[in-house]
């Protein structure tokens, strides 16, 4: 093989990652985002996932009956709603713990969506439509890597607005201080559970507008494979971005980046090892958590209330 | 009521520190009268004192007070008129604020944002450039000097105490009440903010009320005083016209003697201390931030010796006792307890008669939600005779636990006497008396204790020293860290002085110049209390 075709090789790889970061991150940043906001809150909801699929199949069926592929959306981000409050409803009880809670909604999210989602297995509802930013170049390959979704910049914008919030606005103030000692605000009068209850519900939402970004965009169908644990890996994602929403969304571009790397080196033709570069989302995700956690020390910017923070 | 008050403008009477009368205050806790039939003075623009033993109902008397739980009977008054305050908001609005035992801030946020969110009313957007502004002015306007930006986790804990108290401050309080808001201070962190809240007192602005343990604060900077003995008023006085005699008398209800004549005078060179029972080799341990903290530490400690260990806060004290206790990891080193490598496990402990008081007993020494008796069971529940029966299974024996917790609750003093009560719910000062028991009831052969009189009253304190010096003359090796100089020098047969985490300075006693100490004490650390 000569130099110049190395090279050419070299940079459509890279292209191709790019392409898979901008069109696989999405859901990988807006479930981080609501893991953000309601683990800044001090719970954490490790029903996401389940959620994330509700909101695949909830978006999918309304966008199908309604022909609107953005009313899906709103109903996606509903089911998510529905089940933050089932989740921040019920760890407000006493003696409940929020990590039970969230597995126990994490298989009812995806019980519950296989059950009725059966009858939208076959038809195809109506696609999000996509925004060419690749528009100016003849190359159908950049062209093709730089299709993104809608719901991209509208989440990027999100973490920007994530970020400004938690500093500079009552409400995020609010939130972080519930979440980071929750016996001072309620000396100071804060609203202690409606807040948490709130933040998880506002997490819920976002987690299930990421749902309906697989169902409606990317791979655009209903069924039951359709996520493959980005859930419960923006769980994650949230602890190796420290808690920061601007973190979080680079961290998602990474994930979304990684998770193209299978079929990015296929199309290049290098088959070998199809499934283990596959799986160089999960991968990346022991290797993050192993790397930031270092025993005995606690981590820097994490919430005081979450029950992993606390000795 | 007092005539000036009426003939004050309302404003006035607004800038100028609040009066507050209690009138025959009772509050039940179940079957426990904790106050009977209460009654206080306070003058505007005062400095006033509240004594009282551990449990004497102190903090529940203001916490009554500002309306964290409003009282069965009796009435409060403020400025001469009558307020009821039934929550926390009443006590707000009368502009009466509290700075409670333990620190109630966001540790995660910064100073400015822990002032603002104790606001309340805070803008749906905020204009930080504006705010920082107008909290720096406020800041000019108080004595306090504290760093805007810095992240609360980050702050000594003298440095919280005073946000605690500027927190009030900014809410424009009248009336300050702080508990015991020293025993978490070094005694040069607690004059700095004592002495400028006495300053504010000067000038009329404020009026304070402190709960505290110790009478030198009362005479440096009380005006005048109430002490409650067993949740009845069981005197008051100004503080001109009453010695530290008078005050004690009053607190435990007969005759006592304070001791304060040290009980060591001089090194006895005839007095032979024992064997090595622990042995420390350049020890080096990380703190929590992963910054080395312990720096090649040596010491060791003598059967039959105490060994006081002084420094300011903050130099590897925490961590070194967090090492020994096996609560923290060492980063290199060796530990060495009567001649065997030593890692803290349980059997170490129980073979060696390894004992300890660490700081802070409800979290380091507790399980919080257990009952005291079972507390007290923690180092030997699971040998005869607390456990056993059948097949050797090894069944608790709670009777036999009960029984000892009565005996030691009786010995020591524990309050309430209920070896069934939830350990959190007791006072600070009966955590510490029934953690006390439990390591000092035992064969003690090294004992490492922290602090261990912090937010105790003097007799509870005379008590531990006495029971100190007797596990020393029993042939116990002490290793005693403390930030109390006076208890050092009082307790201690050598004084190290720790200084970035390694020692800085060796003293025995009556050989000490507290002069040299002070200056190794300050020295190399570079940041002094008030930093
Ligand atoms: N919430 C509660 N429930 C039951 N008993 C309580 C409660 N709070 C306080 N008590 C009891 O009331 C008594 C007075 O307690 P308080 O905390 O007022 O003592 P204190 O004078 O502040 O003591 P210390 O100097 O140790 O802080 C104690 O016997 C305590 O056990
Ligand atoms: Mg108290």
């Amino acid at each position: 093989m000569s130099e110049t075709t190395d090279g050419l090789a070299f940079g459509s790889l890279a292209l191709a990652l790019l392409g898979g970061a901008l069109r696989v991150s999405t859901p990988f940043l807006f479930v981080s985002l609501g893991e953000c906001i309601t683990e800044k809150s001090g719970r954490i909801n490790l029903g996401l996932e389940g959620t994330l699929v509700l909101g695949a199949m909830g978006g999918y069926g309304v966008s199908l009956l309604t022909g609107s592929p953005w009313l899906g959306v709103l109903a996606a981000g509903l089911c998510g709603v529905l089940m933050g409050l089932l989740h921040g409803g019920l760890c407000s009880l006493p003696k409940v713990n929020d990590i039970a809670v969230g597995i126990a909604l994490m298989l009812f999210g995806t019980g519950l969506a296989f059950f009725l989602g059966k009858p939208l297995i076959q038809p195809q509802a109506p696609m999000l439509p996509s925004v060419e930013l690749g528009a100016w170049s003849d190359d159908e390959q950049i062209r093709s890597a730089l299709r993104i979704n809608v719901l991209l910049p509208v989440g990027l914008a999100l973490a920007g607005l994530l970020h400004w919030a938690f500093r500079a606005s009552r409400w995020g103030l609010a939130l972080r201080l519930v979440g980071d000692n929750a016996a001072a605000a309620r000396a100071l009068g804060y609203p202690v559970v409606p807040i948490r209850i709130g933040a998880t519900a506002a997490g819920g939402f976002l987690a299930g507008v990421g749902g309906a970004f697989l169902s409606l965009y990317y791979p655009g169908s209903w069924n039951e494979g359709l996520s493959s644990g980005q859930g419960l890996m923006a769980v994650a994602l949230v602890i190796f971005a420290r808690w920061s929403p601007l973190r979080c969304a680079l961290a998602a571009l990474l994930f979304g980046a990684a998770g193209a790397l299978g079929p990015a080196l296929q199309s290049q033709g290098i088959t070998a090892g199809y499934y283990l570069f596959n799986a160089a989302p999960y991968v990346l995700t022991l290797a993050l958590m192993a790397a930031s956690w270092t025993p005995g020390q606690t981590l820097a910017g994490a919430p005081g209330e979450l029950s992993f923070t606390q000795r | 009521m007092d005539a000036l008050t009426h003939t004050l403008l309302a404003a006035d009477v607004q800038d100028r520190g609040a009066a507050v009368e209690a009138y025959r205050v009772t509050k039940r806790f179940g079957a426990l009268t904790a106050l009977d039939d209460v009654s206080l003075k306070v003058a505007s623009g005062s400095f006033h004192c509240l004594l009282g033993e551990n449990g004497a109902g102190k903090s529940t008397l203001v916490k009554c007070l500002v309306g964290y739980h409003p009282p069965e009977e009796g009435s409060f008054l403020v400025d001469g008129r009558e307020q009821a305050i039934r929550s926390p908001r009443d006590a707000q609005r009368l502009r009466i604020g509290m700075v409670y035992q333990h620190f109630t801030l966001a540790p995660g946020m910064t100073v400015a944002e822990n002032l603002l969110l104790a606001r309340g009313d805070l803008p749906l957007r905020i204009d930080w450039r504006r705010e920082k502004a107008a909290l720096a002015a406020f800041l000019d306007s108080t004595p306090f000097r504290l760093d805007l930006n810095a992240r609360v986790a980050d702050l000594a804990a003298g440095e919280k105490q005073k946000l605690e108290i500027l927190k009030q401050l900014y809410l424009g309080q009248r009336l300050l009440i702080l508990d015991e808001p020293t025993s978490v201070l070094t005694p040069a962190e607690a004059d700095e903010v004592l002495g400028l809240l006495h300053g504010m007192t000067r000038d009329g602005r404020l009026t304070v009320m402190m709960i505290t343990h110790k009478f030198r604060e009362v005479s440096a900077y009380g005006d005048s005083v109430t002490v409650l003995r067993r949740g009845k008023l069981a005197g008051s006085g100004k503080v001109g016209e009453l010695t530290t005699q008078d005050m004690a008398e009053m607190m435990v209800g007969s005759a006592v003697s304070v001791a304060t004549a040290p009980r060591r005078r001089a090194a006895d060179p005839e007095r032979k201390t024992g064997e090595i029972r622990l042995a420390v080799d350049r020890l080096c341990a990380d703190n929590d931030r992963g910054m080395p903290a312990v720096r090649e530490l040596d010491l060791v400690a003598r059967a039959g010796e105490i060994v006081g260990i002084a420094g300011v806060a903050g130099n590897g004290q925490k961590e070194l006792v967090e090492v020994l206790l096996g609560q923290r990891s060492a980063s290199g080193g060796a530990l060495r307890v009567d001649g065997e490598a030593y890692g803290a496990t349980r059997a170490e402990l129980r073979r060696h008669g390894v004992f300890s008081l660490p700081e802070e007993p409800l979290r380091n020494a507790c399980v919080p939600n257990m009952s005291v008796a079972e507390n007290m069971g923690l180092r030997d529940f699971d040998i005869a005779p607390f456990s056993g029966g059948w097949l050797s299974l090894r069944f608790l024996r709670r009777g036999a636990l009960t029984r000892r917790a009565k005996e030691w609750i009786e010995a020591f003093g524990v309050r309430p006497p209920d070896p069934s009560a939830a350990i959190e719910n007791l006072s600070g000062g009966n955590v510490q008396r029934a953690v006390l028991a439990r390591e000092l009831s035992g064969a003690v052969r090294l004992l490492i204790v922290a602090n261990p009189v912090f937010g105790l009253d003097f007799a509870a304190t005379e008590a531990i020293h006495r029971r100190l010096d007797q596990a020393r003359n029993d042939g116990a090796a002490i290793l005693l860290v403390s930030e109390d100089l006076d208890e050092l020098l009082e307790l201690s047969d050598r004084i190290l002085v720790m200084s970035e985490g390694s020692i800085a300075h060796q003293a025995l006693a009556g050989y000490v110049d507290v002069a040299e100490i002070g200056r190794h004490m300050a020295g190399g650390a570079g940041h002094g209390a008030g930093h």
